[in-house]
């Protein structure tokens, strides 16, 4: 995998995939998100706290905070696997939650049957024909070099191998914007790398990027746009570079000079 | 060859045409009544571990009871509905297989509802984020976790199975133990024990334990080869 | 998924095939709730082809005690009633869920008990005398107690004998003939029994035959059509051939034929 996949997902847009991939280039239909002082509480606790932020098409944007930040709730906010309970969130389309996104999870749930089958299953949701599925599903497993494992069942494949079938389970979604919430935490580094370059591959097709780490490095290496969380709270929000070079926030300088902060 | 085990497998061997009978009446009501439990109580275990009503926890406990409801009072109460004075008695089901088979499948039912209920519940704590990304709603979920359940959920049918297969109350009220037509394996070994025939019921007794070992191993070799080939 | 849909569909259809197919096709046959003495004397293995043979009509017998035999036939869940206590079954013409009764045979019933005799029943005079003095030996004594012809029966002879049963001696089983003497043969006990069910009962330990032949002990067995008046879908043609032919001289030969180990079981009675 590695750097051959961006060349083979070359190959791909220009033979098979172009059909599907043609619904990508008019732009996104979805992008902006914004939060308008959105916020969530359980029992009354809040753990996001007046989120304002509006996450643009096309660019990479890492979260970063500490344990316990709220990252990855605010990814579940953004994605709507929970309702802000205070504020509202907008989707650019209106809809309260868009077919073209897509999550991929620390531990993603990987279903009890072949390869194959799992990315299978999301189109079959999406109403897609059996043609069609068969199509997109013979496309993705070459485009993420999972063909010699198609007939595998899922679950016995390696760590690694299982993050590669989530991401390309999610890239099968077309979405326009992908979710990530710490998806090498699990990986040793050169099963992180095969991952690091598979996003890198995504944003270059123009799928939005909003990922969370706790991994510096892999910040600095991803990120185009940087979102700072504190106690649930958006402490900085902006472009990558002046924030490695100097955070303007206290936490923040902290969070990057290496210091536990709560 | 005069013990049990001699007359056992004499019967086998002979293939006795009224004993081939009476298994296969045995295995057609009990499997008959396994498949009706597993249509109605898969689905309903599944919708019982997703949905959230007032009064759920009532009616959970409610199947959970209802595994031990004693077959003699399934029967009974399958024989007054289906009694001529009964609500359904112009059917004319009684002293039929089917009486028998609908006394065994509500026999099963609450088996079949309560394992599947626990086993999807148990699925859906982990499934439940991925899914709804993916997009699936709660309905939609149900045949997925179903069908990722599965290896599981045989234990339940397995367990459905041998209590319909044992027992011998319901079948003896609702299906009266007519020769050549209700009589089943458990009937027929307690209408030997009434007459004194030791011998006969017991060799019936060791068919009848040959061949819920048989089914327990072929679930049982059928659940480890899904184990190790679907994970 | 689309497996879990199409499997659970289909079985779901082979299912329904398999309930469709269970009813009996023809039903050119007659049910008759009859006893598990009866039952278990083998009496109906002998006769019921023969009749098979000559009217093509299947009989299907549901071995019941009397009181559930007969409770059977009031509910219209039989076309026949085939029992032996004879004033429950005048009650049962008389409330209007039988048609008639008719004498068919008899039986008798014998008192058995363990070889040696504890309480020397053997030479009693009497029915009454023979179970009197197992009352006073407090010899272990199984009863039916279950309400049935025979429990009916016994219970009568207590009360020719002046004895009301009681104490760690008299043993209720609440059960039928078979497993009553399955109990009596382990705790070396008394009972009265059918001398049907007893003879073609094969687990008898240390039992025997120990007192038999009083007039009190002969044990009738009456015939009787469910009413068709009061459940219509009775099948009283079929029944009546049955009864017709069961108190025939062809019925009535059959039952004096049949016999386990030389010896006859039932006595013709019809008239």
């Amino acid at each position: 995998m590695g750097a051959g996949t961006s060349r083979m997902r070359g190959d791909t847009i220009s033979t098979e995939g172009t059909p599907m991939r043609a619904l990508r280039d008019t732009g996104s239909a979805i992008l902006p998100l914004r939060l308008d002082s959105a916020g969530f509480a359980i029992d009354g606790k809040p753990l996001l706290s007046t989120l304002t932020l509006s996450i643009a098409p096309g660019r990479r944007l890492i979260v970063m905070g500490a344990n316990g930040a709220g990252k990855s709730l605010f990814l579940r906010l953004c994605h709507g696997l929970i309702e802000p309970t205070s504020g509202r969130r907008f989707w650019a389309d209106g809809s309260t939650r868009p077919d073209a996104q897509a999550m991929v999870f620390q531990r993603p749930v990987l279903l009890r049957r072949s390869v194959a089958a799992n990315l299978d299953y999301p189109l079959k949701l999406r109403g897609m024909s059996r043609g069609a599925r068969r199509d997109a599903v013979a496309t993705t497993l070459q485009r993420f070099g999972l063909e010699p494992l198609a007939d595998r069942p899922a679950r016995l494949l390696s760590g690694g191998e299982q993050q590669r079938l989530a991401l390309a389970r999610a890239w099968a979604m077309r979405p326009e914007v992908l979710f990530l919430d710490e998806p090498c935490s699990a990986l040793d580094p050169s099963a992180t790398r095969i991952i690091e370059k598979m996003i890198e591959s995504f944003a270059a097709e123009g799928i939005t990027i909003v990922m969370t780490t706790h991994d510096l490095g892999q910040a600095r290496r991803l990120a185009q746009d940087v979102a700072f969380l504190h106690r649930g709270r958006l402490i900085e929000h902006g472009p990558a570079a002046p924030f490695f070079a100097g955070p303007q926030a206290p936490e923040a300088r902290a969070f990057l000079a290496g210091d536990l902060i709560w | 060859m005069d013990g049990p085990f001699g007359i056992a497998l004499g019967l086998i061997t002979s293939a006795d045409a009224a004993l081939m009978q009476i298994i296969g009446l045995s295995l057609r009501v009990t499997l008959t009544a396994v498949l009706i439990a597993c249509v109605l109580g898969l689905p309903l275990g599944a919708g019982l571990a997703l949905a959230r009503f007032p009064g759920r926890a009532a009616v959970i406990v409610m199947f959970n009871a209802l595994m031990g409801l004693p077959p003699v009072v399934a029967g009974l109460l399958v024989y007054l509905l289906l009694s001529r004075s009964g609500p359904f008695g112009d059917l004319g089901l009684l002293f039929t297989p089917t009486a028998m088979v609908i006394a065994q499948t509500l026999l099963i039912l609450p088996i079949v509802i309560s394992l599947t209920r626990s086993v999807v519940e148990d699925l859906w704590v982990e499934y439940r984020e991925q899914l709804r990304s993916l997009g699936a709603g709660r309905l939609r979920a149900v045949p997925t976790l179903l069908w990722d359940g599965r290896v599981s959920l045989l234990t339940g049918v397995l367990a459905g199975f041998g209590r319909a297969s044992a027992e011998v109350g319901a079948v003896l009220i609702v299906g009266g133990n007519i020769a050549g037509h209700t009589r089943t394996m458990t009937t027929a070994i307690t209408l030997e024990t009434a007459r004194g025939s030791l011998g006969l019921a017991v060799a019936l007794g060791i068919i009848l334990m040959a061949l819920t070992l048989t089914l327990n191993a072929l679930a049982w070799g059928a659940g480890q080869w899904a184990r190790g080939r679907l994970g | 998924m689309s497996h879990t849909r199409r499997n659970t569909s289909l079985g779901f259809v082979s299912g329904l095939a398999m309930l469709a197919a269970l009813p009996a096709a023809a039903q050119d046959f007659i049910t008759v709730a009859s006893t598990t003495s009866t039952e278990n004397s083998g009496l109906f293995e002998h006769i019921l082809p023969m009749f098979q043979d000559e009217t093509g009509i299947e009989v299907r017998v549901v071995a019941q005690g009397t009181g559930q035999a007969l409770e059977t036939g009031r509910r219209g869940d039989a076309d026949v009633v085939f029992v032996h206590a004879r004033e429950l079954e005048q009650a049962f013409v008389a409330d209007g869920y039988g048609v008639q009764r008719f004498d068919v045979m008899y039986n008798d019933f014998v008192l058995v008990g363990p070889g040696d005799d504890p309480a020397g029943i053997a030479g009693a005079p009497s029915a009454a005398e023979a179970i009197g003095a197992i009352a006073g030996a407090e010899a272990p004594f199984a009863s039916r107690g279950d309400d049935s012809g025979t429990h009916v029966a016994e219970q009568n002879l207590w009360a020719t004998a002046w004895v009301e049963p009681s104490g760690g001696w008299y043993r209720e089983t609440g059960s039928g003939m078979g497993p009553t003497l399955n109990t009596a043969s382990q705790m070396n006990a008394y009972a009265l029994t059918d001398r049907g069910t007893w003879l073609s009962f094969q687990n008898r330990g240390e039992l025997k035959i120990l007192f038999e032949g009083d007039e009190v002990l002969f044990n009738p067995y009456g015939v009787i059509l469910v009413n068709p008046e009061r459940h219509p879908h009775v099948t009283a043609e079929a029944g009546q051939i049955f009864i017709d032919w069961i108190t025939s001289a062809t019925g009535q030969d059959a039952i004096a034929s049949y016999t386990l180990g030389g010896e006859q079981l039932f006595f013709p009675s019809a008239n």
